[in-house]
């Protein structure tokens, strides 16, 4: 066995075991976890955003800058396609 | 993309008013039904795409620019960045909700648990969910009207 395939057989034991330490370390399934966050918005979201719709709520207000940031990718998006089709649109 | 036959033109011509009903009421109840802008605006996008399988890009190219299309993408994302602006100017910090709590425009709050759906409610959440809507209606019919067009004039290249 050549020292490289050493190497990548040390290098993937420690990455198998890392991964298998994961997997037992992992939360149960099924078993609640305990959390403040969604505990608080869940009780606060109608006073305080005046919204029924808790995961709007969250999504336009509490966590506004993930939409912002998601708008800009869509206008990315569409800014890219747009110039690169412009040549074959252009009469 | 060339258009299809009489049969399927007339279906799409019955199916469409309804899609782009459904579509803007998922928009416009964002706040109190699942969904929102971003749903809402793929629903009429699909609508309008099915226009376009219908009828061909040619046609509807005619009927609506994708520049046209742009315009509107940008005025909804400034329309929105803009609400972000305000409520740094009228609340306190970026994106605060400062129409909560004024009795008018969107400002009626809820009573605490279930309750029946009041449209007047949500602050600024409403006005996002439009403004979200017209930036994905028009980003997303721009995507598929000019690739659509641009696979018709290329095989017309060909020809």
């Amino acid at each position: 066995m050549s020292k490289r395939n050493m190497i990548a057989a040390v290098f993937f034991g420690i990455v198998a075991g890392i991964f298998v330490m994961s997997a037992l370390l992992m939360h149960p399934f099924g078993e609640l976890d305990e959390s403040a966050m969604d505990d608080y918005i869940i009780e606060n979201t109608q006073e305080e955003t005046g919204a029924n719709n808790g995961v709007t709520a969250v999504v336009f207000d509490y966590r506004g800058f993930d939409t912002l940031g998601e708008a800009t990718v869509l206008f990315t998006a569409v800014a890219g396609v747009i110039l690169v089709f412009r040549r074959l649109h252009d009469d | 993309m060339t258009k299809m036959s009489r049969i399927v033109q007339t279906i799409t011509s019955i199916m469409f008013p309804f899609a782009m009903i459904y579509g803007l009421y998922v928009i416009a109840h964002g706040h109190l039904t699942p969904g929102g802008g971003f749903q809402g605006g793929a629903i009429v996008a699909s609508a309008c795409a099915m226009i376009l399988v219908a009828f061909g890009s040619k046609w509807t190219m005619e009927k609506i620019k994708e520049k046209h299309l742009s315009i509107f993408e940008s005025v909804g994302a400034l329309c929105f960045i803009g609400l972000a602006f305000f409520g740094l100017i009228f609340g306190s910090v970026f994106f605060s909700n400062y129409l909560v709590g004024n009795e008018m425009l969107f400002g009626v709050i809820p009573m605490a648990g279930s309750t029946a759906a009041d449209f007047n409610t949500g602050g600024v959440i409403p006005l996002m969910n439009f403004a979200v809507g017209l930036k994905v209606i028009a980003g997303l019919f721009a995507i598929v009207l000019v690739m659509a067009y641009a696979t018709t004039k290329l095989r017309e290249g060909k020809k």
